[in-house]
């Protein structure tokens, strides 16, 4: 049995507050309170554009306590697979999406004596609900964040007023100025926690230099969502459905399965969480594995497939779905 | 439906009875004839016949304030049943709102939660405590957040943290336990604390388990039941008091089974926390007499097959080896061979 709470909302608002960058606030049409959440969480959001449905998750940037609605952030990203093109360009206050109930992988730990947060771009988002979790609580936190111009930077100005500029850094790009990373992960009290939250290449930068200058891995914490990179097109055997698909290059197995009517699990759609795992039976091709989930014996196993974020380049693979 | 609370006592003489309508609302555990460990979780919705202990999310029944009655006694003589690490204080308060507002929800005759933003109302009639608080803000109760719910809440509660891909146990009350012991398992991951039990490790149960409860969404908790025997009603046969209630199970003889022995259910179900992003874990015990289960013919002949059939490593680490023989054998009485129906609420 499977219990649906995805919650029917209403677009209330939409502010551009940075090249390309646009704010969406939602209200439940039912009137009903929203859930109170987590810093770091986020939210799949249903978007319905005649016979597709898109489903793209989104980390919540509101106050993790406001009940009044929720707010996430969008980028209109250039090779757009639809979902930010369709939030950008074609949704209208009034219109109708739905939300799943927030789910947090990139949680705070509570046990941190202080928190460092290092943001790249469109990364803020999670950080903006962290940070007033953080603040409401009384911890110790102190925000770094990337910029390619101040531009394109969303919020800087905002969250510097809020918190000031101690506790805020902005660092741009175009002014040349970047996160002395290493001047700032080699002076830090013991219990302080890491969180980074941008494109790969700085996550990876970032906690390299942390686990170089000794930090344990506990204290570490990293979110990097990943859209479904495109590829070429395949076919995918369901077995259990007894089904063929055809995945296209813009499409995801997950969303493939979807469309052709498959109720699979998923709760992330971002390669994070190990909800969608499928045993892999047969492969005419190569895997290729984009997810953070599966160990790396499980990858070269070709056994497994996380069928939200990874494809195969080849003609056909057959899954246990 | 209104409650009527029994006054009755889970040590001493011993006084703990069901009546015939609290006997048709037990959890009784087993959907078929036979039983193994499995990661038997299912949505945790209403369900089952009315009145059943199942209606309501967290249940409230005839025993609520004896059983408090006893959890105060438990915590007098033992202060260290109830544990919080210093990093849970946001989960504790995410408990206390979940079981103010299940309870009020569930039973608006006996208890009452009214909000305006932070200041809250709460009534509880049957232990005649009315409270007003700030939510948030610890000095405005008489002890800790999650103390003061769960001293006013059946079953035992342990919240666990989520953090490196583990789950710990960094949070509990727990006075009426199958013989374990928060003070030794505080602070341990869910691994560590499922050590000793045998056979489902191999099975690979925790492992399927723990993936699936990281993932444990709000709004949507999960429960499972799981089961032993005690000998007499005794809700806190915690490793503490085995001085006290092991020699009991030495007692047992064909004439008292009926009355002696005991099976005991936990209603297991676990729900995420919003605020903290940890999970409760609430551990709600029944009990019921064997000739008051009797009295369902489903469930005797069914417990009969069960207990005789039950592999050699769970009769030990369940501790049912001295009295499982005549327990057996009165239960026998009780079961003709007809074939049970699917399920486990009674016919």
């Amino acid at each position: 049995m499977t219990v649906n709470t995805d919650m029917s909302v209403r677009v209330a608002a939409i502010t551009q507050v940075a090249d390309k960058v646009k704010r969406f606030r939602l209200v439940r049409e039912d009137g009903q309170p929203m859930p109170v959440f987590s810093g770091g969480s986020h939210i799949v959001v249903g978007m319905r554009e005649g016979a597709v449905l898109r489903r793209n998750p989104y980390s919540l940037m509101s106050a993790p306590g406001d009940t009044s609605g929720f707010e996430i952030s969008v980028l209109r990203v250039e090779k757009s697979r639809g979902g930010s093109a369709f939030l950008h360009e074609k949704v209208k206050p009034g219109d109708r999406l739905t939300v799943s109930q927030p789910l947090n992988l990139f949680p705070v730990d509570q046990r941190g004596r202080k928190h460092l947060l290092m943001a790249g771009g469109i990364g803020i988002t999670p950080f903006m609900a962290m940070m007033d979790q953080l603040d409401r609580n009384n911890r110790a936190f102190e925000l770094h964040y990337a910029v390619r111009t101040r531009g394109h930077g969303a919020y800087w100005r905002e969250l510097q007023g809020r918190y000031g500029e101690q506790r805020v850094k902005v660092y741009c790009d175009e002014e040349n100025l970047f996160i002395p990373t290493q001047a700032i992960l080699a002076n830090q009290p013991l219990g302080t926690h890491l969180y980074v939250c941008g494109p790969a290449g700085m996550i990876n930068g970032v906690l390299g230099q942390a686990r170089g200058l000794g930090w344990p891995a506990q204290n570490l914490h990293a979110e990097e969502f990943l859209a479904p990179p495109l590829g070429k097109p395949f076919k995918a055997v369901l077995a259990k459905s007894g089904k063929t698909i055809e995945v296209a290059a813009h499409q995801s197995i997950l969303e493939a399965a979807e469309a052709a009517g498959i109720d699979a699990p998923y709760l992330c759609r971002g390669g994070a969480c190990g909800q969608c795992e499928t045993n892999v039976t047969a492969c005419t091709g190569t895997i290729e594995h984009n997810d953070h989930f599966l160990e790396p014996q499980d990858k070269a196993s070709g056994r497994k497939i996380m069928i939200c974020v990874s494809r195969i380049d080849g003609s056909q693979i057959t899954l246990d779905l | 439906m209104s409650l009527t609370f029994k006054k009755e006592t889970f040590r001493d003489d011993f006084s703990f009875r069901n009546s015939p309508a609290s006997i048709r609302r037990f959890p009784f555990p087993f959907n078929e004839d036979k039983y193994m460990y499995a990661v038997n979780m299912e949505p945790h919705v209403p369900a089952g016949p009315p009145n059943h202990s199942y209606n309501k999310l967290i249940d409230v029944d005839e025993h609520f304030v004896a059983e408090m009655e006893d959890r105060a006694k438990v915590l007098k003589e033992d202060p260290l049943r109830y544990q919080a690490l210093p990093h849970m204080m946001t989960a504790q308060w995410d408990t206390l709102e979940l079981l103010m507002e299940q309870q009020a929800q569930g039973f608006p005759e006996h208890f009452s939660l009214d909000r305006d933003g932070d200041r809250w109302h709460w009534i509880n009639r049957p232990m005649g405590i009315d409270r007003h608080f700030v939510f948030g803000d610890a000095t405005t109760l008489p002890c800790e957040p999650f103390e003061f719910i769960t001293r006013q809440a059946q079953g035992d509660f342990c919240i666990v943290d989520q953090r490196d891909g583990n789950l710990w146990m960094d949070a509990g009350m727990v006075t009426t336990q199958a013989d374990w012991s928060l003070d030794f398992d505080v602070g341990m991951n869910f691994m560590e604390w499922h050590g000793p039990v045998p056979l489902a490790h191999q099975l690979g149960v925790f492992e399927r388990a723990l993936k699936f409860l990281l993932n444990l969404q709000q709004s949507k908790p999960v429960r499972r039941l799981n089961w032993t025997m005690t000998i007499n009603p005794r809700l806190d046969t915690s490793p503490e008091n085995y001085h006290k209630w092991g020699p009991d199970r030495a007692t047992v003889t064909p004439e008292n089974v009926g009355d002696k022995v005991h099976l005991r259910c936990e209603l297991q179900s676990l729900w995420r926390l919003p605020r903290s992003n940890a999970i409760l874990f609430v551990i709600r015990c029944y009990l019921i007499k064997m000739e008051e289960l009797v009295t369902i013919s489903k469930w005797a002949r069914r417990f009969h097959r069960v207990l005789r059939d039950l592999p050699p490593e769970l009769i030990d680490y369940k501790g049912l080896t001295r009295y499982r023989p005549v327990t057996v054998e009165w239960l026998s009485k009780f079961d003709d061979g007809a074939p049970t129906s699917p399920g486990i609420f009674p016919d």
